[in-house]
C-alpha cells in the first residue's frame, strides 16, 4: 500500500560513479574545514580518502575491521589530544570531519552512501561555525552540489551523464530552492538565548586588549582585516575626532597597563554637540564595544561604564551591530574626586628614576600649570629626536627611561605609555586609552572603515575646569599617523602597496560587498527582523506571529511550485502550428479560415482574395498538402522550408 | 509482521478507496495525471528531515545566520524535489500490456509498453507481484518493460494492480500510483510430469483408414494449380466453378489424434494434464496432431501457433 515499509533485502553494492560521486563529496567537506584543522589531520584524512578511493577502483569491497576499529580510535585520542576534548565547536568538526573520511571506509551500499551524504551536509554546515564570511558561505553552499548529486546518483536507471554534468540538477535544484529558502531565513523566529551552552571559541582572534604593554600593538598594526565599519548620521566627523575609544586604563605596574573592572555608575559629562551612528564590530571575543570618544547612553545589551567605555553583556562571538550616540564637544569628568585623583597618579616604586627626575624638574618649573608640563613633554617628543617605527629596540626593566633617554624610537603605545608616566610624575592626572583612530572613508558604502591597524594608544589629562582631556603623544612625532594610519606612518617617504590606488579601489569595493553581507546577513537578528516586517505592516514579531507568517508564504511557494509542477508542455504539432500561424497572418489581412474548411479550399480562397500573392500562397499550399499528406511524419527539413516560408510571408490587403 | 502489515492494507483498502485506488478496473492506455499520484517522505526523507531540525537548531543556538541560510537552502531544495518527484509520474502513460505463455505455477513474461510523454523519465520502479523493475525512457519514447508474473492456476487470470512508483531525484519523497489494467492473460494448464504415450492410430482399428490413392473422396472448387486431369468436367458443367476431384492424400507416417474422449477414465484435469503433456512432446518430436475437446475441435496441424492455438483451448476448458 503506502510505499513507508520497505523490504529488506540485500542491496546492490554502489557503482563506480556514485562512489566516486560520494568520495567527492567528502574531499569537498574536508577542503572547507582544511582552514581551522590541523594541517597534519587534513593532510592524512585526504591519505585515507585518496587511499580508499583507489582501493575501491581496484577492487569493491569494505576495509577489513581490524583497520577500521583502530582508526576510530586513534581519531578520537588525536581530537582529545590536541582539543583536550571533543566537544566545542573546533574538536566538533573536526570529530566530525574524521568519521566522515572514515565512514568511507565501510561504504559499499546505498544505505551507507545514504547516511554519508546526510552525515556530511551536516559537517559542510559545522564549517560554517568557524567562518561565516561571505565567501565562506558561498563555497560551503557549492559543497552542497556533490552531496545532492550523489543522492541522485544513488536512484536506479538512469540516463548515463558524464561526471561534471552530474552537478547541473543539483545547481539547478539549489537555484529553485533559493526564494523559499531566502524567505525562511528572514522569517525563521531568531533564539533569544541560547538553548545550550555555546563554548567560546578556542580559535585566537587578533584585537585590543584590556592590557598593553610595549610591543603588544606590532601584530594589531599589520593586520588589515577589518575591525569595525561605522556610519555617521551627520556627515563624516574631522580626522581629530575619528578616536573611537575601547578601554581606559588606570593601572600601570611598570611594565604593562591594564584597566581596572568597571562600575555601572558613568561620571558626569558636560556636552554641547553629539553625533549619532551606527557601528559593526567584528568579532573579537571581548566584551568591550569600542565607540567614538564619549559614549552617552548604552545600546540594548550592553552596559556603560564608569568611564564611558561599553561593554557588551557577553563576549562579541559574531558580528554586531550597535547604535550609539557620542558626545563630541565635551567636559568629561569636571571634577576630579580624591580616589580618582589617587588613582591617576599611581605610579609603581622604584622604577624609571630618570623620568621621575625629569619630571620633579618640570614640576619645579611650571609648578600647578598643567598644560605647560603637558606641552613641554609633547615637544620633547617632536623635537628630542624621536622616530615612529613598528620595529622599535627592546626595552629593559625601566622600559620608559629606556625609551626616553636611549632608544628614541616605538609606536603609539611606547609614547602614550611614556607620556602618562611623565605626566603622572609630574603631578598631572592621567591615563591611557587604547582604540582605533583613522580609519577609511569608503565613499561607496558611505561608512568607515577602521581596520585592525587602525588600533592605537593615547593618553587622556585631566586639567582642572576642562576635564579630562585628549592627548596623542604619537601626532606630536608623526602627525600623518593621525591623518593617515599607521601603515602610512611607518613607512613615509616609501612607496608601499597604499600607492597602488587602484588595489585599494578595489579592496574597498569589496569591503562594502563584505559589510553588506555582514550588516545585513550575518548581523540578521530579531531587531533586524522587526525592522524588516515593520514596513508590511507586521507589528508583532512574536515567534508565533513569525511561525504563522512562515506557514503562509511556505504555502504561497507551495502553490507555486505545484503550478510549475502541474503544468505540461503541450505537445503541439509544429506543421499545425505554423500553418496556425499562416492562419493568424491571413486573418488579419481579411481571410480568416472557416471552420468546414480544409486547408486546400481556404488556401484557394485566399489566393484569389490576394491575387498579388497567388504564386506565394500556392507554393505554401501545395508544400503544406505535401508535408501533411505524403508522409506519415513531415520530414524536418522540408517542414523547416515551410516554416521558414509562413514566417517571411507577409499578406497585403484584401483586394475587394 | 509481514501478515499484520497485509492486514492492515486490505482494512486500509476497504476503508479509504480514494487512498490506496482500490478501484474498479479501467481499460488501456491509462495516463497518470495529479489526481493519482500520491506522495510521503520516504525513511531518508523523514531521516533528513530530523537532520535539518538538528541544523537549524544548531544553527539557531549559535545565532550563526550563515549556518541558518545553508539550512534553509537544503531545506527548501528537498522540498523542492518533492515537486520532482510527483513531475517524474505525471504523464506517463502505460500503453498496452503484452502478455507472453507459460504454464501454471511459472512466472508470465509481460510486456509493459510504457510511454514517457514529453519528459525524461529516470528512475521510474515498476511493482508486479512484489517484484520491483527499474527503468527510464528518454523523452518521447516508449519502452517495454518486462515484468515476469507469477501464475498459479491454468485459466484466465486477471492482472494484478500494477506499482509504478519513483523516489526520483533525491530519495527524500515516494511517488507512486496505482494502475489496476482491465486485461486478463490465460495461463496455460501444468502438464502432467510422466504418463502412457498416446494411442498411435494403427492402435486402433475403427480409425484406421488405409491409403486408397484412387478413391474419391470428395469434389471441391478449383484452386489455382490443380492438375487439369483432376477436373471433373461433368460435375463443373452442373456447377458454377470449376470442380476437382479429391483423392485421398496420403496420410503422414504418424500422426497424433489427440482426444479428450479417449480418456473417459479419468477425471477432467487430469485429462488436461495428460493432453498438454502430449502436446508437449508431439511439439517437441515435430509431430502433426490433432486435438478434440469438447465445444472445440482443433485440426491437425504442427508448428508453434498450431501449438499455441491447442495450448490455449485446453487452458480455456471450463
Amino acid at each position: 500500500m503506502i510505499g513507508l515499509f520497505r523490504r529488506s533485502h540485500p542491496e546492490a553494492p554502489l557503482d563506480a560513479r556514485t562512489f566516486d560521486l560520494l568520495c567527492l563529496s567528502a574531499g569537498v567537506v574536508l577542503i572547507l574545514h582544511a582552514m581551522h584543522l590541523p594541517i597534519w589531520l587534513v593532510a592524512a584524512l585526504a591519505a585515507v580518502l585518496a587511499l580508499r578511493w583507489w582501493q575501491r577502483r581496484r577492487r569493491p569491497g569494505k576495509a577489513p575491521v581490524y583497520l577500521k576499529l583502530p582508526l576510530v580510535a586513534l581519531l578520537a585520542a588525536t581530537v582529545i589530544f590536541h582539543y583536550g576534548n571533543i566537544f566545542g565547536r573546533e574538536p566538533g568538526s573536526a570529530l566530525a570531519v574524521g568519521l566522515l573520511v572514515l565512514k568511507l571506509l565501510e561504504t559499499e551500499t546505498p544505505r551507507d552512501a545514504k547516511v554519508a551524504v546526510a552525515f556530511a551536509c551536516f559537517t559542510l554546515m559545522a564549517a560554517l561555525l568557524a567562518d561565516q564570511g561571505m565567501v565562506a558561505t558561498f563555497v560551503v553552499t557549492l559543497g552542497l552540489l556533490p552531496a545532492i548529486a550523489t543522492l541522485r546518483a544513488l536512484q536506479p536507471a538512469r540516463l548515463p551523464t558524464t561526471l561534471p554534468r552530474e552537478m547541473l540538477p543539483a545547481i539547478g535544484l539549489l537555484a529553485a530552492a533559493l526564494p523559499l529558502s531566502l524567505l525562511a531565513f528572514v522569517l525563521v523566529p531568531r533564539l533569544d538565548s541560547p538553548l545550550w551552552g555555546a563554548p567560546p571559541s578556542a580559535q585566537a582572534r587578533t584585537g585590543l586588549s584590556d592590557r598593553m604593554s610595549p610591543g603588544d600593538f606590532v601584530d594589531l598594526l599589520t593586520d588589515d582585516h577589518p575591525a569595525l565599519r561605522a556610519s555617521f548620521d551627520g556627515g563624516l566627523p574631522p580626522p581629530e575626532q575619528r578616536y573611537f575609544r575601547a578601554y581606559v586604563m588606570w593601572q600601570y605596574d611598570g611594565r604593562r597597563w591594564t584597566s581596572l573592572p568597571t562600575g555601572r555608575q558613568p561620571v558626569p559629562v558636560d556636552y554641547q554637540d553629539s553625533i549619532g551612528y551606527r557601528i559593526s564590530l567584528e568579532p573579537t571575543n571581548q566584551r568591550i564595544l569600542p565607540a567614538l570618544d564619549v559614549p552617552l547612553e548604552a545600546p540594548p545589551k550592553a552596559i556603560l561604564g564608569t568611564d564611558h567605555e561599553l561593554t557588551s553583556a557577553k563576549p562579541v562571538q559574531d558580528p554586531l551591530t550597535y547604535e550609539v550616540r557620542s558626545a563630541v564637544r565635551y567636559r568629561l569628568q569636571p571634577e576630579l574626586d580624591e580616589i580618582s585623583r589617587r588613582r591617576a597618579l599611581q605610579l609603581p616604586a622604584g622604577f624609571n628614576p630618570r623620568t621621575l627626575a625629569l619630571a620633579a624638574q618640570w614640576r619645579q618649573t611650571f609648578g600647578d600649570r598643567s598644560e605647560s608640563i603637558m606641552k613641554t613633554a609633547l615637544s620633547m617628543f617632536h623635537d628630542g629626536g624621536f622616530s615612529y617605527t613598528l620595529a622599535p629596540a627592546p626595552l629593559g626593566r625601566d622600559a620608559v627611561d629606556d625609551f626616553l633617554f636611549s632608544t628614541h624610537e616605538g609606536f603609539c603605545e611606547h609614547y602614550a605609555s611614556a607620556f602618562t608616566v611623565l605626566m603622572r610624575a609630574a603631578g598631572v592626572p592621567a591615563r591611557v586609552v587604547t582604540g582605533y583612530q583613522g580609519g577609511y572613508w569608503n565613499k561607496l558604502g558611505q561608512y568607515l572603515l577602521v581596520r585592525q591597524s587602525d588600533a592605537h594608544a593615547w593618553s587622556e589629562v585631566w586639567l582642572a575646569g576642562r576635564g579630562w582631556v585628549r592627548v596623542d603623544p604619537t601626532a606630536a612625532v608623526r602627525p600623518e599617523r593621525v591623518s593617515l594610519g599607521a601603515a602610512a606612518a611607518a613607512s613615509a617617504g616609501q612607496s608601499g602597496w597604499q600607492g597602488l590606488s587602484w588595489l585599494r579601489d578595489l579592496r574597498n569595493r569589496w569591503d562594502v560587498v563584505n559589510r553588506w553581507w555582514s550588516e545585513g546577513v550575518i548581523g540578521f537578528d530579531a531587531l533586524r527582523q522587526r525592522g524588516l516586517l515593520t514596513p508590511f505592516g507586521v507589528r508583532n514579531t512574536d515567534t508565533f506571529t513569525l511561525s504563522a507568517l512562515l506557514a503562509a508564504s511556505s504555502v504561497a511557494f507551495a502553490l507555486l511550485g505545484l503550478a510549475w509542477a502541474l503544468w505540461r508542455r503541450r505537445d503541439e504539432d509544429p506543421l499545425r502550428a505554423a500553418m496556425r500561424a499562416l492562419e493568424r497572418k491571413l486573418a488579419g489581412a481579411g481571410v480568416a479560415r472557416r471552420s468546414s474548411e480544409g486547408p486546400q479550399h481556404y488556401l484557394q480562397r485566399a489566393a484569389r482574395a490576394l491575387p498579388g500573392q497567388r504564386a506565394q500562397l500556392d507554393q505554401l499550399m501545395r508544400s503544406y498538402l505535401d508535408l501533411r499528406y505524403a508522409h506519415d511524419s513531415p520530414p524536418p527539413e522540408p517542414l523547416r522550408r515551410f516554416r521558414r516560408a509562413v514566417r517571411d510571408f507577409r499578406p497585403r490587403h484584401v483586394v475587394k | 509482521m509481514a501478515e499484520t502489515y497485509r492486514r492492515f492494507q486490505h482494512w486500509a483498502e476497504r476503508r479509504l478507496p480514494a487512498l490506496t485506488r482500490y478501484r474498479k478496473p479501467e481499460s488501456l492506455p491509462i495516463e497518470l495525471h495529479r489526481r493519482r499520484i500520491y506522495i510521503v517522505p520516504s525513511g531518508l526523507g523523514v531521516a533528513f528531515g530530523v537532520l535539518l531540525l538538528i541544523m537549524l537548531a544548531g544553527s539557531l543556538n549559535y545565532a550563526n545566520n550563515a549556518a541558518l541560510l545553508l539550512t534553509c537552502l537544503l531545506a527548501a531544495a528537498c522540498a523542492a524535489s518533492m515537486l520532482v518527484a510527483f513531475r517524474a509520474l505525471d504523464g506517463l502513460r502505460l500503453t498496452a500490456i503484452q502478455a507472453g505463455h507459460a504454464i501454471a505455477g511459472e512466472p508470465m513474461p509481460l510486456q509493459l509498453y510504457v510511454d514517457a510523454g514529453l519528459r525524461t523519465r529516470q528512475a521510474i520502479r515498476v511493482e508486479v507481484d512484489g517484484q520491483t523493475h527499474a527503468f527510464a525512457i528518454p523523452e518521447r519514447e516508449q519502452l517495454a518493460v518486462k515484468v515476469p508474473l507469477q501464475t498459479s492456476m491454468r485459466g484466465w487470470q486477471p492482472l494484478p494492480r500494477i506499482q509504478l512508483w519513483s523516489s526520483w531525484p533525491l530519495g527524500l519523497f515516494r511517488a507512486w500510483s496505482w494502475l489496476y489494467p482491465d486485461m486478463s492473460v490465460l495461463v496455460w494448464p501444468r502438464p502432467e510430469a510422466a504418463g502412457p504415450p498416446p494411442r498411435s492410430p494403427s492402435d486402433d482399428p475403427t480409425h484406421q483408414r488405409l491409403h486408397q490413392g484412387d478413391d474419391l473422396a470428395a469434389l471441391r472448387d478449383y484452386r489455382a494449380g490443380d492438375p487439369q486431369r483432376r477436373i471433373a468436367w461433368k460435375a463443373s458443367a452442373r456447377h458454377e466453378g470449376l470442380l476437382v476431384k479429391d483423392f485421398e492424400q496420403p496420410r503422414p507416417r504418424q500422426e497424433w489424434r489427440l482426444d479428450w474422449r479417449d480418456l473417459r477414465h479419468l477425471d477432467s484435469e487430469t485429462r488436461i494434464a495428460r493432453l498438454a503433456r502430449w502436446l508437449g512432446e508431439a511439439e517437441a518430436q515435430g509431430v502433426p496432431f490433432s486435438l478434440w475437446l469438447p465445444g472445440e475441435e482443433i485440426g491437425h496441424g504442427s508448428g508453434p501457433a498450431h501449438y499455441v492455438r491447442c495450448m490455449n483451448a485446453l487452458a480455456r476448458l471450463p
